[in-house]
């Protein structure tokens, strides 16, 4: 079932270049990669949000499958309407061009699956429909200006929630959404980065070959929002996997397993001193919130691993 | 034709005229007085006797954003709903109407909130009316069955492709059983033809891309088209109408006149009351007094210049609506009439009526008809009037 790189480069492109993607953006290279995974015989719909906004403008479209965009908070709905269409078209023997199988993807950011879409992904999920939603997390609403969201994490600058002389940044930790939608009992959940693209192409194979609904969570740094050099997305996205901020794993059928485990894992201060974001936590008198941060990235490590022990 | 005469609710009536249609899917949430309607298509579903897929929905946010799914994916789509579940889903009837997909919608007419009311009134459908679908209204069961049937051909006329709501008040249709001829399966779904879908996300030979952003360059021309696609509704609506006339014996247009041939008053007035207001005129009609009814089916889009000619050198009349525009000039259908007549020197005036359920008896007709001979005999009419509150 895995892919090696050479197959991944034969198939053919599905989101074309030149789109308006900003240099640096890891989430065109997440499109790209699921894309070239799922094939042509896919309906993508998008929410409201910068990987929408950059893929089309009428009237051009960097999609080569049909792709749908409603709004910002129906993402799941919408995509759930276009399954439940496919299925009943071909069991009336409607469908402009008989086929047995298609597969239905839906994407929102942060913003449009943790808040926003929460209550359109659960439906859709508890429902059971064949689609694979996926996040693009990039921990804040990047569309509007850099928003803090229930995804933002604790201590990071954004522009509702900024650092400033009395208050610094997030004053809350991030929401685990991965593990709210594991609580749906859906068959696939995951978590994935870009850089990390043989493990996302498997996800995504898999993910689009179960019977009923799979999420993946996917980490996407923006290198606007979280202030990098546009060279060191990739980076941080393996960075951020070896520190365990944000762990690889896959939840099959309720089993936990988590698919890459640090021999030693890293500080997250080098990883946090890197994005702009987070600089005035390396200001005297904030240790403590490092401190915090880092106390939290290893609780939550304990819990997963806990989580996967428990089902071994 | 032959028609089955049978005794059925408001909600009972539109479902089987949606079951007719053979939609491929259904999107449906609860709320109150929609409910009925979606438990007897359920049941429908469940016996075998619709192959509908249902989609169970968690909100009508939802219903419309699947039911716009499914129809941006080729299927023949329709979802119902009420007040609260209209309002709910506000952003996403926008982007039906703009994405020219034909999805009908039954709209089971109740007061919004506040204060929650789950009686009728016209608030729910007129706080959409502009945007961008067809809304017609009904009289009674009979009424909601045949624009139920009609709504379809309409709304997926290939010059048209605009979703389309069929409004019945809530309750006082929904719930009230009543008699009406029904056309048999064969003959309702040869009316309303197979589904022809104009584009479809399902087809992977030739991809679409729906629903993209869409700034100062070309956002402009698409509302133009959508106004033009508006503008060719009426001509399909008179046309499946009379089609629908000559196979039923049941005769539709834009409006129904009643009494209106030598009428020097009329009153204008949307949906069930209209029943009402026809017995109280035959009354006064067994006096001599000349007084009409004008009962506006298709509210939107609005029939203009039809109607500037129904009221045409009318010595007064009458405009009731069961919705406030607060801070506007007098209720929508005021509104809309005033603007028509406007360089017309007939005299005007409107009621808002029967908010929250309020009972339209006999008695506020009286007071209208009254008011209409003051007006007709030359007093200067109270522009905007409260009827039926209390005192
Ligand atoms: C109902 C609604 N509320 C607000 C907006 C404005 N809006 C558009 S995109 C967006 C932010 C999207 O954030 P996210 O989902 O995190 O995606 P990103 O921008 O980061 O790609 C917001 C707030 C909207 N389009 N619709």
């Amino acid at each position: 079932m895995a892919v090696n790189l050479k197959q991944l480069t034969q198939r053919e492109e599905l989101l074309t270049g030149g789109h308006r993607a900003c240099a640096g953006c890891t989430g065109s290279n997440i499109l790209r990669q699921i894309m070239l995974t799922a094939g042509k015989d896919t309906v993508v719909g998008g929410a409201t949000g910068c990987m929408e906004v950059v893929t089309t403008i009428f009237p051009y479209t960097a999609w080569r499958t049909s792709f749908i965009h409603t709004a910002f908070e129906n993402c799941a709905a919408t995509i759930s309407g276009v399954e439940t269409a496919f299925r009943s078209l071909k069991k009336h023997g409607d469908l402009p061009r008989e086929r047995e199988k298609m597969n239905f993807i839906a994407f929102g950011g942060d913003g449009g699956t943790y808040d926003i879409g929460i209550q359109s992904l659960s439906g859709a999920m508890e429902r059971g429909h064949n689609m694979l939603y996926f996040c693009y997390d990039n921990e804040a609403y990047m569309n509007t200006g850099i928003q803090r969201s229930s995804a933002t994490p604790f201590g990071a600058h954004t522009s509702t929630a900024p650092a400033g002389t009395v208050k610094q940044g997030k004053e809350q930790n991030r929401k685990d959404l991965t593990k709210i939608m594991v609580a749906h009992n859906i068959p696939y959940v995951a978590q994935a980065t870009p850089f990390h693209w043989k493990d996302l192409a498997a996800k995504v194979e898999k993910g689009l070959a179960v019977d009923g609904p799979a999420f993946l969570n996917i980490l996407m740094p923006c290198p606007v929002g979280w202030h990098f050099d546009t060279a060191i997305g990739m980076q941080l996205c393996k960075e951020a996997v070896e520190s365990n901020f944000w762990p690889l794993f896959e939840v099959e059928n309720g089993i936990y397993k988590i698919n890459q485990k640090p021999k030693e894992r890293a500080p997250i201060e080098p990883w946090l001193k890197q994005q702009g974001r987070f600089k005035h936590l390396f200001r005297p008198g904030n240790e403590n919130m490092l401190e915090q941060i880092q106390q939290h990235v290893d609780a939550e490590w304990e819990k997963l691993l806990k989580l996967e022990t428990k089902d071994a | 034709m032959e028609q089955k005469l049978v005794a059925l609710s408001g909600n009972e009536a539109v479902a089987y005229a949606f079951k007719q249609a053979k939609p491929h899917v259904a999107a449906a949430f609860p709320i109150t007085p929609q409910t009925e309607m979606m438990h007897k298509y359920a049941e429908f579903v469940a016996n075998g006797e619709s192959t509908t897929e249902m989609i169970l929905v968690e909100s009508e946010h939802s219903a419309m954003s699947a039911a716009v799914g499914s129809a941006a994916a080729g299927a023949r789509t329709f979802t119902a709903t009420s007040s609260a579940g209209f309002a709910l889903m506000w952003e996403v009837v926008y982007i039906a109407a703009s994405l020219r997909l034909p999805i009908c919608m039954g709209m089971v007419n109740r007061a919004l909130s506040g204060n929650i009311n789950i009686h009728c009134d016209h608030s729910d459908s007129m706080g959409g009316r502009d945007a961008g679908w067809i809304h017609l209204f009904s009289e009674n069961a009979q009424e909601a069955y045949d624009n139920g049937i009609m709504a379809w051909r309409i709304a997926e006329h290939m010059d048209v492709r605009l979703p389309a709501m069929v409004n019945y008040d809530g309750f006082i249709i929904s719930h009230t059983a009543d008699a009406l001829k029904m056309l048999p399966d064969d003959a309702a779904y040869d009316f309303i033809g197979k589904y022809k879908h104009a584009y479809t996300l399902l087809d992977p030979e030739n991809p679409i891309t729906v629903g993209p952003l869409d700034l100062t360059d070309y956002y402009f021309e698409h509302k133009a088209s959508q106004l033009a696609a508006y503008d060719k509704v009426p001509g399909v609506v008179q046309k499946v109408s009379e089609e629908f006339g000559a196979m039923t014996g049941r005769t539709y247009d834009f409006c129904e006149e009643y009494k209106m041939d030598d009428a020097e008053m009329v009153m204008v007035i949307l949906g069930s009351s209209a029943g009402t207001a026809k017995d109280v005129i035959d009354e006064y009609r067994e006096k001599g007094v000349k007084v009409g009814l004008l009962k506006i089916r298709m509210f939107r889009p609005f029939p203009v210049e039809y109607i500037a000619g129904k009221l045409a050198g009318r010595k007064a009349v009458a405009i009731l609506d069961r919705s406030a525009v607060f801070g506007g000039q007098g209720g929508p259908v005021f509104i809309e009439i005033r603007s028509a007549m406007y360089g017309q020197q007939v005299p005007l005036f409107n009621y808002i009526y029967g908010l929250g359920g309020r009972d339209f008896d006999l008695h506020q007709v009286e007071t209208v008809i009254n008011d209409l001979q003051k007006v007709a005999a030359g007093e200067e009419p109270k522009q905007i009037s409260l009827l039926g509150i209390r005192s």
